[in-house]
Formats: C-alpha cells, structure tokens, sequence
C-alpha cells in the first residue's frame, strides 16, 4: 500500500506546480497595479515605485514566480495589501470555518443521498424511485443561493427554528482547539455552545450539500442497479437470504465504490460553492474572503486561496484514491 | 430509432416541452409582459401579488412578472452562447487531443487538468474580475470554466472512434488530418457532446445566475434572474415574492435542460441502444 500512496502523492507535484504558474499568470493579467492597491489611490509616483521595488514587481514574470514558489515552499505566501499582515495568518482562523461548513455539507449529501439512491433502485420505478429522483433532480436545479434564501425564509423568518446568518451567536464563546465552532464546543465539554454552533451550520449545511446530494442519490441508485444485476446477487437470493440482506451486504457494499469517488470529486464543487453560501449566511470562511480578495485585487490573498483550495481537492482526492484501493484489491495490484 | 427513445421517456418529453414554452417566453416576453421591465413606481414599492402586479412588486415599485419575464430571454442566451463557446472549443481541442496523441494530447490534456483543479466559480470570477463585471464577460468566464468538460468527452470519444476501420480507410485515402477529423471523427463524437451540452446549458445558467447574484453579472437594470435574487435579498423579510420568482424560474429552466438532457442520455446510449 506505502508504494502505492507515495507513487500517488509523488504525481500531485507536477499538477500543483501548473496550478500555481497558472494562478501566477492569471492574477498577473488582471489589470490595476499592486502596488497602488497595496499604497491606496492618493500615493505619489515614487511611492509607487519604491513598493513595486519591494515587492519584486519591477522585475520579469518568470523571475517573480520564482521568488514566489521559493517563498511559498519556505511557507511564507506573502502580505495582505488590504490588512498588510501576513496571508497565512488571514487563512488560519477562516479555514476551520469552511471546513466545518464543507464537513456539514458533506453530512447532509452522505445521509440524505446514499439512502435515496439505495431505496431508488432497489425497488425501481415504484413510486419512492421516482419522487427520489424528481428530489435529486430538483437538487441539481435549484440555485444554491436561492435555496439559502428561501431555507432562511422558512426556517428563520417564519418558523423561528435556526439563526438566519454567523457561525455562534454572542451569547456564548468557545476556548478554540480545533477552530471548529462544534467540535470545539464537545471537546471542552460546553454543551449550550455546541448545540447553538450546531444551529447555526444546519441551514448552510442544506444549502451547500444539496447539489452534492442529488448527484450522490444518482450515482448511488446507478451503481445499486448495475450491483444488484451482477451473478453474486443471484446467488445470495439463490441461498435463501432476505431481500435486505441482499441489498444491503451484498449490494451496497460493491455498489458505494464508485460513490467514494463522486465524493473526492465534490470537495472542488464545496470549496467554489461555498463562496456563495457564505454570502448569504455571513458564514465566517475562506469562500467570502476569496470573493472580497479576488474584487479587491489582493493577489497575494488570491493566489494562496488558489492554491490551498486546489492542494485540498488534489490531497481529498489522494485519500479517496488510497480509499478506493484499500477497499478493491484489484486497483491496488495493478 | 433514438428520436424515437427519446419521446418514449416521459421525463424527457416534458424537458423538451419545458424548454419550448420558456423559448417561446424569451421570444415573446416584450409582447407578453404587462409593462416594461424597468418602468419604476415608487409609490408601489414592495407591493404583495396583486391583480395589477401578478407577482408584486420590487424595491422600485417594478413589476417582478415582467422582470422575470424579461430575464428568461437573458438567462437563455447567456446559458445557449456560453455553452456554444465552450462546446466548439473543447470539442476542437478534445478531437485534436484524442487523434493526434503523443506530445499534442499530454499538453492539451494537462492544460484541461489545471482548469479543472480550479473551483470554477473562482476561475469565473477572476476572469470577470480581470475583464470587468457586466453581461458579456460573464458570457466569457462561463464558456472558459466548461471547456475542459467537452475537451475530455470529445477526446474520449475519438479515442476509440480513430481506432475504426472507416477513419483508417479515409486516411489511407490521402485525406488530411483536419478532414479526417472533421468528416470522420467528429460527427461520430458528437452524441455525447450534444448529451454535454444539454446538460451544460443547465450549468452554464445557474453559474451565470450566480455570479449575477455576486454583482459580477448583468449589472441595474438588465432584469437578470441572479442580479434580481441579489437585490431581492436585501428585502427578504419584507417582500418574499421578489426572490421567490427568479430562484422558481432558474430551477425551472434549468431543470427542462437537466430532464432533456437525461433523456438525450438515455436515448443516444449506445449500450441502451445495444441492448434492444
């Protein structure tokens, strides 16, 4: 299995790399300058051009990503030109924020999804098949942001149930381990605080994980019906076994393979989506603070979200890939 | 024989219907809309659903049913353009990759992995963040973000269709490469692009609704669904109807394609198609 992992993280590098000149060449093409962004609107010339200096951006592309990849290995991504404090210290106490977004979301696609799959095809085209799949449709359809606003309407507004918008109401703090609101909130034993965190992640947890959902009840039912066709079925039922018994040990076991994949592919989809469901719940994450940087044009900011983003799909999608050969032999000794 | 699979799924005939009725709407909403889509009346601002105002009425006293109206011919273009952009490039780009093979494929190819390594709406914004928000930029980020998605199906598809006796004939027949891919390859790839398309539409909509819904879109007064949800947002608690309409169209559209789109699937399948 070593073999196999390292061989895998070892083919991440290159892909890493392209991210980067490619973010680097991007953000490069963006109009505006920054070291005038990073002065403010009134600075004079010679300002100007002494931060440029600083900054290395008077100097060719080629040799300013290079600075930039050598500094980024020795984990210095450099400055804010908004807060001018150091990027890595922006990121710190709003990632735990989207992961624990990214984490509830996941919760909600994983419970919701895989049971409406698994119900689907075991009893195709019955009437639970088809308002299943009408349900995962619609999750496919329906504008994230739309959702948020209508959950908020119906949940907050109207009913009173769950907060409208934030990550912990001001009644209560939590002594931060993890930086995640809930799990800080049981690991310290503050039970009130972690069930008010926990409030407050229902509503963009739905938001956020309905699009994953859909697409998870999809593959899920896909993949049944391919499983429950297969010659070990047959046999199971030839040997005198339940129907739940068969579904449940024979098929979904072979059936959530391919599922584990659809998963690390919708950790990409919960990073950018997270964006605009942290909008609309002033959720305190790396998606908001993205959108206010890319529209700012901090570059520094940018570039480290890029990067960071895509090091946590391409790492998610490593785990599931040494997930996947764990659970199929035949994947890992090929 | 697939025209014919097509209309005997249920689903995929009431998409197809769907999408006609709404280009029908985007056609004829200047003739259908009970009054311009930016005629303001600030003594109705905020109105409830009313005989006048089917829908009520937004922050500027503006009829949301002939917003809404009005944004169906907008979300349509921009889903249809959007998406012939990315289908014509990825498509050429996917062909060239799956024929010419060796150094050409690994550089296409590699180029589509960094673009998907990108969460796309961050790829969409920093485009329209590069070429300034409005309508035609969005058009752009939409198109540039879907491209790798038509690359890898149409390079996926001429890998095996180059490998069928009728291409080595027409190349054995002094065609050239570009004929070769043009006249052989690429219209026996283009059922799973048509299937990607349809789809695409729905995704190139919502992802251009929700970069109106950032300001990055359509900027006042263009009724655009996303820009109409975003100010409607703002008035939640008082005036629910302004964002109940746009986000019920959006799902609307985008769920026509999504059916037709799954029906074109299932019909154009050539393991479906096999198993008659």
């Amino acid at each position: 299995m070593a073999p196999y992992i390292a061989r895998r993280a070892v083919a991440l590098l290159p892909i890493l790399l392209w991210v980067s000149a490619a973010a680097f060449l991007i953000i490069h093409l963006i109009p505006g300058d920054p070291a005038t962004v990073y002065l403010g609107e009134h600075a004079t010339p010679d300002a100007v051009r002494r931060v440029q200096h600083e900054f290395g951006l008077d100097r060719p592309l080629p040799v300013q990503y290079g600075i930039y990849l050598w500094n980024v290995v020795h984990g210095n991504f450099g400055d804010s030109l908004d807060t001018h404090r150091p990027v890595i210290d922006e990121f710190i106490p709003r990632f735990p924020a989207t992961i624990e977004l990214m984490l509830g979301s996941m919760t909600v696609a994983l419970a919701v999804g895989v049971p409406i799959g698994i119900v689907s095809a075991a009893l195709p085209n019955s009437v639970f098949d088809r308002v299943g799949m009408l349900l995962a449709l619609a999750g496919v359809s329906l504008p994230v942001f739309w959702l948020g606003l209508m959950l908020v309407y119906i949940f907050s507004v109207y009913l009173h149930v769950l907060p409208t918008a934030g990550q912990l109401s001001v009644d209560f703090s939590i002594v931060p381990i993890t930086r995640i609101d809930v799990l800080d909130g049981l690991l310290t034993g503050n039970w009130p605080a972690a069930l008010d965190a926990l409030r407050h992640v229902v509503l963009p947890s739905i938001t956020l994980g309905s699009i994953p959902m859909a697409i998870i009840a999809r593959m899920t039912r896909a993949t049944m019906l391919d499983a429950l066709h297969q010659d070990y079925v047959r046999t199971a039922y030839a040997k005198g076994l339940t129907g739940r018994a068969v579904v449940l040990a024979h098929g979904l076991r072979n059936a959530l393979l391919p599922v584990v994949t659809v998963v690390g592919l919708q950790v990409g989809f919960l990073l950018g989506g997270a964006t605009l469901t942290e909008t609309i719940f002033s959720w305190p994450g790396v998606g908001r603070y993205m959108y206010d940087s890319i529209t700012f044009r901090d570059y520094p900011v940018v570039l480290a979200g890029i990067l960071l983003f895509s090091l946590v799909f391409v790492l998610v999608n490593l785990a599931v890939d040494v997930l996947y050969a764990y659970l199929d032999p035949r994947i890992r000794y090929a | 024989m697939a025209a014919r699979r097509f209309w005997r799924n249920g689903n995929a005939r009431v998409g197809l219907g769907m999408i006609i009725f709404f280009a029908l709407i985007a056609i004829f909403a200047g003739q259908i809309a009970p009054q311009g889509p930016d005629q303001e009346d600030l003594l109705d601002r905020l109105k409830p659903p009313s005989a006048q105002h089917w829908i009520g009425t937004d922050e500027l006293g503006r009829d949301v049913f002939a917003r809404v109206l009005l944004g169906a011919r907008i979300s349509m273009t921009v889903g249809l353009v959007a998406v012939s952009g990315s289908l014509v490039i990825g498509a050429l780009l996917g062909i060239t990759a799956g024929y010419a093979g060796s150094r050409v494929e690994s550089m296409i190819m590699r180029l589509m992995d960094v673009m998907l390594a990108f969460p796309s709406i961050i790829l969409a914004i920093g485009i329209v963040a590069m070429r300034g928000p409005g309508l035609n930029n969005t058009i752009l980020a939409v198109s540039v973000v879907n491209i790798p998605v038509y690359a890898r199906v149409a390079r996926g598809s001429t890998l095996a269709i180059k490998e069928f006796e009728y291409v080595t004939a027409a190349r054995a027949m002094g065609a050239r490469p570009w004929r070769v891919l043009l006249r052989s390859i690429l219209p026996n790839a283009a059922a799973p692009l048509v299937v990607q398309a349809t789809l695409g539409v729905a995704t190139a909509i919502l992802d251009a609704a929700g970069l109106g819904f950032l300001g990055l879109g359509a900027q006042p007064p263009t009724p655009e669904w996303g820009a109409m949800l975003a100010d409607a947002y703002k008035y939640l608690l008082t005036a629910f109807w302004a964002a109940l309409a746009p986000g019920v169209a959006i799902g609307a559209v985008v769920l026509s394609f999504n059916l037709a789109g799954d029906g074109l699937h299932d019909a154009l399948d050539p393991r479906l198609l096999a198993g008659r």
